[in-house]
């Protein structure tokens, strides 16, 4: 009697757990089509520069033929980039800018947090939540400020004037990110540190810093994308040559009243955009659990 | 010399909230002090202000004979073990014990001899080059110990460092804290709300409640002397049975009449101090083990009880019955011989030569 009733228990428990298997396997399948869907729409764009790039000018300018084919490839839109030594200079232009920026952010933003989060003084929660609404005013409204400032100061037209306006960018989200991380580090820590003999300051180099690491270099990374990728702070600071950055050098070199030189232009961009691509893929890992750290407990 | 000396410590909050009132106490040098008390009565915050991590509101702490209100922890000569180890994730065990002293600029080799030292006697000198994470908790809260011990400071302060293991590694943790004591001698004050834990590692044991020392004093002490009715309820597991009662003289006796009808006599050495309470309700206090189906060890005042059992439970070594008197829960240690069995009532004796009498007014035994 039992064994009858339990034969014919089975085939119903077989059959929900073939319904959760077909479940799981529809949700696997939405999740790849929605994820091959979205890589199409965002990798089309740079897959069409990369195309441009090594196709010679004719065949760019021959609207007859397919757009996504290379009928004859050429490098000679990289060749003519890299042995310009305008480009060059925008490379370093834009290396010094975002090198400075970087260094300059992370040391305001990791001794900012260490302070918001660890010590406790009258305001800090007031100043670490303005810290953030700064973040939230768009450049494009602070620029207009900004230029008479920099003007002020005479670092208009200078990569030095770029170095002085990316951190107020950069350090208001870089600071935020960094309490949080902070805040997600134990408290016990500081003050077993305390009791070690560490002032404030060894406590933020030997421990707060090698702990935050994930979070430091996640900040690094943001610091270097929003510099590096800049785009109206140098095209309304700058206007020579000799101090452009990358993003607008290539453009302002390259456009020239109605003539666009696309295949340099996309040679030029691609290679602007590779050094974010190789800081992403190599630490990309230490990016995600940086933005991430503090969000659940322990 | 590491004497320790409280001086009326105050503790208040935001709010005028007093975590602690006013405390005094004084730990002798090389003395091994556990402050023992429930959630929120203040302990802890004792300990942290011993340790520089809170303020003092108002009071004095003085460590070696110098007050030390106004002192840093790193200047303290202090070491303390947290509750969560807080160890530095990203060092290795030798790293983390050597930190302190690495801060202090000691020689590297007096370090390594030292770090060893204490490696030796925690018997953690195979894990000194891993990571924490690489540890058990059994073994990080040994780090924890090797740190506070490499330092050779003048107290030790213990958060209660055993809370987070299981409970057959803190029986095993609590027995090595008391070698590691008796091996370095230092001044130690222990935290912890495990009266277990309290008695079994402490040369004083410090009973706090709301903010107040309830009763200072040996472990024995506490247990068959309670100051208070909340020292009586919290020292000894399972608790002490407290039941409504009044005691009556009849022609010089004085007896406990329960609310159940039963009458207990009150041993012949007792009477002078409970006569004044002749008459009045009071709190009849007696632990456990000492309501038992045993042959009273106080010949003279055999003092029997018929009681139900609502629950039994069976431990093994002994067997606990469980009753109620008018609405006290009364708990009984059994010979796990005695054929008990719930709703069958059982003859019992109170050991009243171990028993206390509670005056309800103020819960001090009398």
């Amino acid at each position: 009697m039992s064994a009858t009733t339990a034969s014919r228990d089975v085939p119903g428990i077989y059959h929900k757990a073939g319904s959760l298997r077909s479940e799981r396997r529809w949700a696997m399948w939405w999740a790849y089509v929605s994820l091959i869907v979205a890589a199409i729409i965002f990798l089309a764009p740079p897959f069409y520069m990369l195309l441009t790039s090594f196709k010679t000018n004719a065949e760019i300018a021959d609207h007859s033929l397919n757009p996504w084919w290379i009928r004859a490839p050429t490098i000679e839109h990289y060749a003519a980039i890299l042995s310009n030594p305008i480009f060059i200079r925008f490379f370093i232009n834009s290396v010094i800018v975002t090198g400075c920026v970087v260094v300059l952010t992370m040391v305001i933003s990791v001794l900012a947090a260490f302070a918001l989060a660890r010590m406790r003084f009258w305001g800090s929660q007031v100043l670490a939540t303005g810290v953030f609404l700064t973040y939230l005013v768009p450049d494009t409204l602070l620029f207009i400020p900004l230029y008479q400032i920099v003007g002020g100061l005479g670092l208009l037209n200078s990569i030095w004037g770029l170095v002085l306006v990316y951190p107020t960018l950069t350090v208001p989200f870089c600071t935020w990110i960094m309490i949080g991380y902070f805040a997600s580090i134990p408290k016990e820590l500081d003050e077993a540190a305390l009791i070690d003999g560490a002032n404030w300051m060894q406590m933020l180099m030997k421990i707060f810093v090698p702990v935050a690491m994930p979070g430091i270099i996640a900040a690094t990374i943001f610091a270097f994308t929003v510099s590096w990728a800049a785009f109206v702070y140098p095209t309304a600071f700058v206007t020579t040559a000799e101090q452009m950055p990358l993003t607008i050098g290539v453009v302002s070199q390259l456009v020239r009243g109605d003539t666009f030189a696309w295949g340099q232009i996309m040679a030029g961009a691609l290679m602007a955009a590779l050094p974010p691509v190789i800081i992403y893929a190599f630490l990309m890992d230490y990016y995600i659990a940086g933005l991430t750290a503090g969000a659940t407990k322990g | 010399m590491a004497e320790v000396s409280l001086r009326r410590i105050v503790k208040a909050y935001e709010g005028d909230v007093q975590a602690v009132k006013g405390i005094n106490l004084e730990i002798a040098d090389h003395e091994f002090v556990v402050l023992v008390g429930p959630s929120g009565c203040g302990k802890s915050t004792t300990l942290r202000m011993i340790a520089g991590l809170e303020e003092i509101t108002a009071g004095d702490i003085a460590i070696g004979g110098t007050v030390v209100n106004d002192i840093p922890p790193r200047d303290r000569d202090i070491a303390m073990v947290f509750q969560n180890y807080a160890l530095y994730p990203h060092m290795s065990v030798y790293d983390n014990m050597a930190f302190g002293l690495t801060l202090r600029k000691f020689p590297k080799a007096e370090i390594d001899k030292r770090v060893k030292e204490a490696a030796r006697i925690l018997d953690i000198t195979p894990l000194l080059e891993r990571k924490p994470k690489a540890l058990s908790g059994g073994q990080r809260q040994r780090v924890a110990m090797g740190r506070a011990i490499v330092r050779d400071p003048k107290v030790f302060l213990f958060d209660e460092p055993l809370s987070n293991l299981d409970a057959k590694l803190r029986v095993q943790m609590r027995t090595e804290i008391k070698k590691v004591h008796q091996t370095v001698n230092t001044t130690t004050i222990y935290v912890t709300h495990d009266q277990v834990e309290a008695m079994t590692l402490a040369d004083r044991v410090v009973v706090m409640n709301h903010g107040i020392i309830e009763q200072v004093g040996p472990p024995q002490e506490l247990y068959h002397n309670p100051a208070t009715k909340f020292v009586a309820g919290f020292i000894g597991s399972p608790a002490m049975n407290f039941i409504p009662a009044r005691l009556e003289e009849t022609s010089g006796a004085l007896r406990l009449m329960l609310p159940d009808g039963a009458t207990l006599n009150v041993p012949e050495a007792r009477v002078a101090r409970y006569r004044s309470h002749a008459g009045k309700p009071v709190l009849f206090g007696i632990r456990p083990e000492h309501l038992t189906d045993d042959k009273p060890t106080d010949k003279t005042n055999p003092a029997p009880l018929t009681l139900t059992p609502e629950v039994i439970e069976p431990m093994g070594m002994e067997t606990l019955a469980h009753f109620r008197i008018d609405g006290a829960e009364v708990s009984a240690r059994l010979d796990p011989a005695t054929p008990a069995a719930v709703g069958q009532p059982l003859r019992l004796i109170a050991h009243m030569d171990q028993m206390h009498i509670i005056d309800p007014t103020n819960d001090k035994v009398l």
